[in-house]
């Protein structure tokens, strides 16, 4: 059951109306890459640009005292919708910048001299501290975004990278994750809440958990479960969870890190200059309080302003909701594929243990070559390796085909997908 | 669909000439970043300057049935041609996926190569055909022999 009516929902999505490849109907099954955006979302950065664009945190005029509102009531919009407090919320300017912004706080905080921030509880920048003989540890799910900023700060410190390998069904090696966080030699635990790829959900409260009791920082790619499910920053119980507003039918452009407060006050910047600043000399400079320490430059303004707007269209519906009806999309869509015996679908097979996407392949055909007939038939999926290679290489695929959902699909959308599907064994010469 | 000619298909579902085979003189591996497809080639080569002479290429493709048709068709197309006449197929080859729908191709140049037509009327696929290619010019020039007739060329 679904606690709104998604034929009136789609009228507010202009995109959902058109048609592609020569009159057909489009079937939008890409919204893991990026969500499609609400009418309310393109008005408010248009209003916020007609109406109260200037340089917020700058200038002594009205307008620029109503772009800092628009800008921190954005943010405290966006605090409420993930529970966490608006000065715990860092807009940047995607959720991989988030990571990063994480990962180079590591760096600068490793290297000698001062920080610039006068104040910070020296303990707790101890934490960010790494060096050779720390580990850093990740799982072979991941993004591409949440792996390589920390393959790269492995390089650069001199720290061991190392990760949780994925099971045949699709979820983390929790001994192996219960064996590496209990190393006192682990400074940061990167992992994601829900994979792009698998679509599996992990357990994070137990993660985070596992990583608290050894004093590891935990570091949470929430990009495919803000869209997708309530998510609740105080209790997960991660130090710091990173979300991109594009996927969660925000603007493009806008990334998010949530932190908490006495982390990124004890926190050194990533990207410096203006706004971020408390003194500057020649000789040297310290920095401002978070949030502001690391939001550099003239803010994302409008973006924000979207993305809260995406926010509060996502309250209304109410999460729950869109939870249940995602899952009735995950069920449909399983239900389908297990008719056709020709399909393997990656991931675990009980709908109550995934979200948002299904991804899977069809052995003899590769997935570009799937993803084009079902493209001649107007249903757009994502083909390849969705950025997530190591999770491929480790199941011996190339690649996959995935059909991922927003609020806004529909369970007819999941059948134009199957019987568009049923079309690739005749071309190809695959045994049904 | 125009996209999966029948020729196409065939090609991809037996590919001419694959495999790794000795001897040769260069081995390039390229890579698809968007998609992961892969070819590893291998180029055999006589002879030199006018007279060069391509005596095997042989590849490993790992990839959608556009990549690896377009190996099976590029091998076919240059085994056993001079240099020369094997990088004015390239070009025509280049110029009529870049077309986008705008060059049906010339049987007398390209062969099989005209299967691949309706390839340029999808731009995401274009790298797919051409992937092979680019191992193949890629591996020549490791090869020693001068390419600059096809690269000089490039954005036509």
């Amino acid at each position: 059951m679904t606690g709104f009516d998604v034929e009136t929902l789609r009228k507010d999505f202009p995109i959902l109306q058109r048609t592609v490849r020569e009159g057909r109907p489009l079937v939008y099954l890409d919204s893991g890459a990026t969500s499609q955006k609400p009418r309310v979302v393109l008005d408010a950065e248009r209003a916020f640009y007609e109406e109260h664009n200037a340089a917020a945190h700058r200038g002594a005029h009205q307008l620029a005292e109503e772009a800092t509102e628009a800008f921190e009531g954005a943010r405290e919009t966006v605090a409420r919708f993930v529970g966490a407090d608006p000065g715990e919320v860092v807009f940047t300017k995607s959720a991989t910048e988030s990571i990063n912004l994480v990962a180079y706080a590591f760096s600068n905080a490793s290297a000698a001299g001062d920080l610039g921030i006068p104040g910070a509880d020296a303990a707790v920048t101890e934490r960010f501290r790494i060096g050779p003989g720390d580990e850093i540890v990740t799982t072979v799910m991941e993004h591409h975004a949440n792996l390589v900023p920390w393959q790269e700060l492995a390089r650069r410190s001199g720290a061991t990278l190392r990760w949780i390998e994925v099971t045949d069904d699709g979820e983390l090696d929790m001994a192996r994750a219960r064996e590496l966080l209990a190393r006192p030699s682990v400074k940061v635990f990167a992992f994601t809440h829900v994979s792009n790829v698998l679509g599996t959900i992990n357990p994070v409260r137990e993660l985070a958990d596992l990583a608290r009791r050894s004093g590891v920082l935990t570091v949470l790619d929430a990009c495919q479960s803000v869209p997708h499910l309530p998510v609740d920053f105080a209790s997960l119980g991660v130090d710091f969870m990173a979300f991109s507003g594009h996927k969660m039918l925000g603007p493009y452009g806008v990334g998010v890190l949530v932190g908490r407060r006495e982390l990124l006050e004890a926190m050194p910047p990533f990207l410096y200059g203006g706004s971020m600043i408390e003194l500057v000399r020649m000789e040297g400079s310290t920095y401002a309080p978070p949030p502001q320490r690391f939001e550099a430059g003239v803010p994302n303004e409008s973006q924000a302003v979207g993305l809260a707007a995406a926010c509060d269209y996502l309250s209304a519906l109410g999460m729950d909701a869109v939870h249940a009806h995602d899952r009735t999309l995950i069920e449909a869509t399983l239900d389908g594929l297990a008719q056709r015996p020709w399909v393997r679908v990656l991931g675990p097979l009980d709908p109550a243990k995934r979200t948002g996407a299904v991804a899977f392949v069809i052995d003899g055909v590769h997935p570009h070559d799937v993803g084009q007939v079902l493209d001649d038939s107007g249903v757009a999926v994502r083909t390849g390796h969705h950025c997530a290679w190591p999770l491929h290489r480790a199941g011996r695929i190339t690649a996959t085909t995935r059909a991922s959902f927003g609020p806004y699909t529909t369970v007819d959308e999941v059948q134009a997908f199957l019987d568009a599907l049923d079309r690739v064994p005749d071309i190809f010469g695959v045994a049904v | 669909m125009d996209l999966y000619q029948e020729l196409i298909l065939d090609h991809s579902k037996h590919p001419a000439h694959a495999g790794l085979r000795e001897p040769y003189d260069a081995q390039t591996h390229h890579v698809n970043t968007t998609c992961g497809d892969e070819v590893t080639l291998r180029v055999n080569v006589s002879g030199s300057g006018e007279d060069a002479q391509v005596e095997d290429v042989s590849y490993d493709s790992i990839g959608c049935s556009i990549s690896v048709a377009s190996a099976s068709v590029l091998a076919e197309e240059v085994i056993g041609h001079p240099v020369a006449e094997t990088l004015r197929t390239f070009e025509a080859m280049r110029h009529m996926l870049t077309s986008k729908g705008q060059d049906a191709g010339d049987e007398e140049i390209i062969g099989d190569g005209v299967a691949f037509a309706g390839v340029s009327k999808y731009p995401a696929r274009v790298k797919c055909a051409l992937l092979p290619w680019a191992a193949y010019t890629d591996a020549l020039a490791q090869a020693g022999v001068d390419i600059s007739s096809a690269t000089t060329r490039t954005g036509d």
